[in-house]
């Protein structure tokens, strides 16, 4: 520890420390653009300059590191002379325009310019100009002449993004920030280059010139997304959502949001928004008073389970959905007499259900990702599934750490992979009984006899051994399983093998969890197995049609594994009852449309992938005559005469439900009685492999309309192999039918040989590609 | 696409860095386009870019940074005439507007025929023999008068 003196108050730092963070320790501020406590110094502002003792000129608080004894003075004549003077030439070329500025009001150069600024300018020579730019729907560049190259979304891009998308081209008084040519930044995380700016030049493109700082209260909310759980400031005027802001939690989503969480306001806003409980009646939708509708459904729902038995009913749920809501669809459905309800809908393989000690969880805190030396990722889209989370990883690979991953796919990860299978889903579980076998020869361990047949028939290839010496030789282990291996046909399978292998190397291991609600789900009970009898299962609930449907937050076609079967069977139904904020597919099947709100219009809970129990309140007025779901759910339960659901408030669900914040015993990812079995599933032809593109992945992202125009939520493409696509006999770039079960779509193919051969990549989750079959399975591809 | 003889030569200076900081190469690997073509277009800074795994906005900061690299066709003959403060004592803007007369092009521009561009420059730490100019950024001409202008200009107008 080093003692120093700032401002005549002593205080002990670490070696390394700068003279900034010291201060900033002590509660001193020291006024600074350039620096920013996640990013590298780049100590070009000079806006921080102090006096230090000895030194004979000002020195750059950030970039000067703290000496035993050093004192430092940061409001003396000489700092404040210093400081003033680098305001001065900040402002000279810095335009005029902050009436008309976005950032006006939350701006660092114009808090600044009131302490340390003339209030007259002795430069009265022409200003330089520096043309705007278009780098994409989300960012602003419009008014580049306002930027003070303090490079801080450089920095950004580089060291937490992964990608260097803008750059400051030419030099002097000619530096400019720009992309690559006409390039776009298409980065998933390039929303906090916005907060990062410290003046108007990169400024939000949805909410530019739509309110000012000051008309806007915040209110603090969860991200309904990802599995991490961010916490947001949700900026409300008018009882209207007008823009989405993270708050720093250090241990959830640092000081970062992914565009995602950031831009998906836009979908609560959205045309499509149902505001009126309707009923289908002689195939015409009429608006009625939510008595009549919800008489309607209580009516219908006692009607089935009297005449063809409770069993008919099932209720499909997304991820999403709250923790209140889901456990009330649950206990209103087995109030019924039906035990058929679930949440996991693109999931394919259920039979860990029951196996498993608890809630599938993370299996660690999200904080000590960056702290692992040794990953392996199995089935991962990870940069467009968990944005932040992927940042985390990257973070750590700076560290040192070496990431090995096997998946069907090779998108760029923007970090270092040490070692990489991509192989198609069919071998995922034999690559992974090669790690675990060369790992157990590492190890001299003797593998459990659940795994022991599956893997005395493999033998290690050179990249399987690789990756168990890679894992061997770490300290702090970590094992996770990605969406793509949760949706799996296989997903058991992969899980058990990933288990031992983690065992095997004392590692941590868990999923990343699809949805923010993906432990939520299972601890809700929304889970056919949670009752004394087991009920059906989301895919089981499709094959075997039931009579009645209550589908809560869910448009079957795009949040199911197979949409062709969901659609089926919900045209084949008696009744389905769509619990939604939007008008959307449900339309063609529905007999009911009950409006429910969004997360920014009820109150709940989301327990993140790690665990974290998190509440929130809603931060608007439900739109319209839309209530919450969780209420609605209050009524139905009443009007059906089920005991136990006079709550008062949302709490009272959650406590009944969870009974305190520490749900850490619920949580187990450990397989038991589940045995790996050789047989693979008989693959023939092409084999689609679907990612569900990061814009598509629930109801409200689905009606963003600025993430709509990013590249991300470009119109999906078949992607495949060129020797596959030679074997087809067709060209890159062509239209071709591509045909699952009944079911066939036209979308341009192009060649990818990132890809492993045998394999089409299609998106999920897309209406194009709705009318597809499931995720994973046999696809026939020919000229369209 | 880099060219076989510039890839030879950017693999060569990749001997000089550890494997993991190929992007040292990237001053050297621009100057070799240069050489080869004159300028360097956005698509060289691409394959620059591919070839030392760089991204290729980092290649851009560094072609726009340093004034030597062409963004521009620049003429078979590039004359940099320096303005730094030792050759403008010495009359550079006398030169440097002679030879914009007798070439009949401004700074930055290069003449109809393609065989002469002009360039304003900086010092080249050889300012006893200030005026002076370079040529294609290779060979240095000092003590300037409007004579061996001539006599320069008449030697380069004939290879």
């Amino acid at each position: 520890m080093i003692n120093i003196e700032i401002d005549g108050k002593h205080i002990d730092v670490e070696n390394g420390c700068s003279v900034i963070d010291a201060a900033h320790q002590l509660g001193i501020y020291i006024p600074h653009f350039c620096y920013h406590k996640k990013l590298s110094i780049a100590a070009n502002c000079r806006m921080c300059l102090v006096q230090i003792e000895k030194a004979p000129k000002p020195l750059p608080a950030c970039a000067t590191p703290v000496a035993e004894g050093m004192k430092v003075f940061t409001a003396s004549e000489q700092a404040v002379k210093a400081q003033k003077g680098v305001m001065e030439f900040l402002l000279i070329n810095h335009p005029l325009d902050c009436p008309i500025c976005d950032q006006g009001g939350e701006c660092e150069l114009q808090d600044l310019a009131v302490g340390y600024g003339g209030s007259a300018s002795r430069y009265h020579e022409e200003k330089r100009v520096v043309l705007h730019k278009d780098i994409g729907p989300l960012v602003a560049a419009e008014e580049m002449s306002r930027c003070i190259n303090c490079t801080r979304c450089v920095r950004f891009g580089i060291e937490i993004g992964g990608a260097m998308e803008l750059g400051q081209a030419f030099r002097g008084e000619h530096a400019e920030i720009m992309a690559f040519v006409s390039d776009t930044v298409d980065s998933e995380l390039s929303g906090n280059m916005i907060d990062l700016c410290p003046v108007g030049a990169l400024t939000s493109k949805p909410f530019r010139y739509s309110a000012r700082t000051w008309e806007l209260s915040r209110r603090k909310s969860i991200s309904p997304h990802d599995s991490l759980g961010s916490n947001l400031a949700v900026q409300v005027k008018n009882n209207r959502v007008m823009r989405v802001l993270p708050i720093e939690n250090e241990n959830v989503n640092e000081c970062w949001l992914s565009d995602k969480d950031r831009f998906s306001y836009e979908g609560l806003n959205s045309a499509e928004r149902l505001t009126k409980p309707m009923i289908k009646q002689g195939g015409k939708w009429l608006e009625v008073e939510w008595q009549v509708a919800l008489e309607y459904v209580s009516n219908g729902l006692r009607q089935i389970a009297h005449e063809t038995g409770a069993e008919y009913i099932g209720a499909l749920a997304t991820p999403h959905s709250t923790l209140e809501e889901l456990y009330l669809l649950q206990k209103l459905v087995r109030g019924l007499g039906s035990q058929n309800v679930d949440f996991r809908l693109r999931q394919s393989d259920f039979s860990a259900d029951s196996k498993q000690t608890g809630a599938p969880w993370l299996g660690m805190a999200v904080a000590d990702i960056n702290h692992v030396d040794r990953f392996l990722l199995v089935g991962s889209f990870l940069r467009k599934d968990h944005p932040l989370l992927a940042s985390r990883v990257r973070q750590a690979t700076k560290k040192g750490a070496q990431v090995n991953l096997i998946h069907a796919t090779d998108d760029d990860l923007l970090m270092p992979i040490a070692n990489k299978e991509i192989v198609p889903p069919a071998e995922m579980t034999t690559v992974l009984a090669q790690v675990l076998k060369a790992l157990a020869a590492a190890k001299q361990a003797t593998l459990d006899t659940s795994v022991q047949q599956v893997v005395q028939s493999v033998t290690p290839s050179a990249i399987a051994q690789a990756m168990a010496d890679s894992l061997a030789s770490g300290e702090r282990v970590a094992v996770l399983l990605g969406n793509f291996a949760q949706q799996h046909p296989q997903a058991s399978q992969l899980q058990l093998l990933a288990q031992h292998i983690a065992t095997l190397c004392g590692a941590k291991f868990g999923f990343f969890g699809e949805a923010a609600n993906s432990v939520g789900g299972y601890l809700a009970q929304a889970v056919p197995f949670a009752g004394a009898e087991h009920g059906m299962n989301a895919s089981a609930m499709l094959t075997a049609q039931r009579k009645a449907y209550i589908l809560l937050n869910a448009e079957v076609e795009l949040d199911m594994q197979n949409p062709q079967q969901a659609l089926a069977a919900m045209g084949a139904a008696d009744m389905v009852v769509a619990l939604s904020a939007y008008k959307h597919h449900a339309m063609e099947y529905a007999d009911v449309l009950l409006p429910i709100t969004p997360f920014t219009e009820t109150s709940g809970t989301f327990i993140s992938s790690e665990g974290r129990v998190q509440s929130f309140k809603g931060t608007v007025q439900p739109l319209g005559d839309a209530r919450p779901a969780w209420k609605v759910l209050r009524v139905l339960g009443n009007m059906l005469n089920i005991p136990g659901f006079d709550y008062n408030n949302s709490e009272a669900v959650r406590d009944e439900v969870l009974g305190g914040t520490d749900v850490s015993a619920k949580l187990g990812n450990v397989l038991h009685g589940v045995s790996a079995q050789n047989a693979t599933w008989n693959v023939t032809g092409l084999q689609r492999v679907s990612d569900v593109p990061i814009y598509a992945t629930d109801a409200i992202v689905r009606r963003a309309a600025s993430l709509q125009k990013t590249r991300d939520a470009a119109t999906p493409r078949a992607l495949i192999h060129s020797v596959e696509l030679e074997k087809l006999n067709l060209q890159s770039g062509e239209m071709v039918k591509l045909t699952q079960g009944h079911g066939s779509v036209r979308l341009s193919i192009i060649a990818d040989d990132s890809l492993p051969r045998g394999v089409v990549r299609v998106a999920a989750g897309h209406t194009i590609t709705a009318e597809l079959g499931a995720m994973f399975g046999t696809i026939r591809v020919e000229r369209a | 696409m880099l060219s076989e003889q510039v890839r030879v030569k950017v693999d060569r200076e990749l001997k000089k860095y550890p494997p993991d900081r190929k992007q040292s190469a990237v001053m050297a690997a621009l100057r070799f386009v240069q050489d080869e073509k004159g300028w360097i277009d956005t698509g060289d800074m691409v394959d620059v870019a591919a070839y030392l795994g760089m991204s290729q906005m980092g290649v851009y900061e560094v072609a726009t940074f340093y004034n030597m690299y062409n963004l521009k066709p620049m003429g078979r003959h590039t004359l940099t005439v320096c303005t730094n403060l030792s050759c403008q004592l010495v009359g550079a803007m006398e030169t440097l507007d002679y030879i914009k007369n007798k070439l009949g092009i401004r700074v930055g521009e290069v003449t109809a025929d393609g065989k002469f561009g002009l360039r304003e420059g900086e010092c080249q730490n050889v300012c006893d023999e200030a005026p002076l100019l370079m040529i294609n950024n290779k060979k240095t001409c000092g003590h300037l008068t409007k004579e061996k202008i001539d006599q320069i200009l008449a030697e380069l107008d004939k290879e």
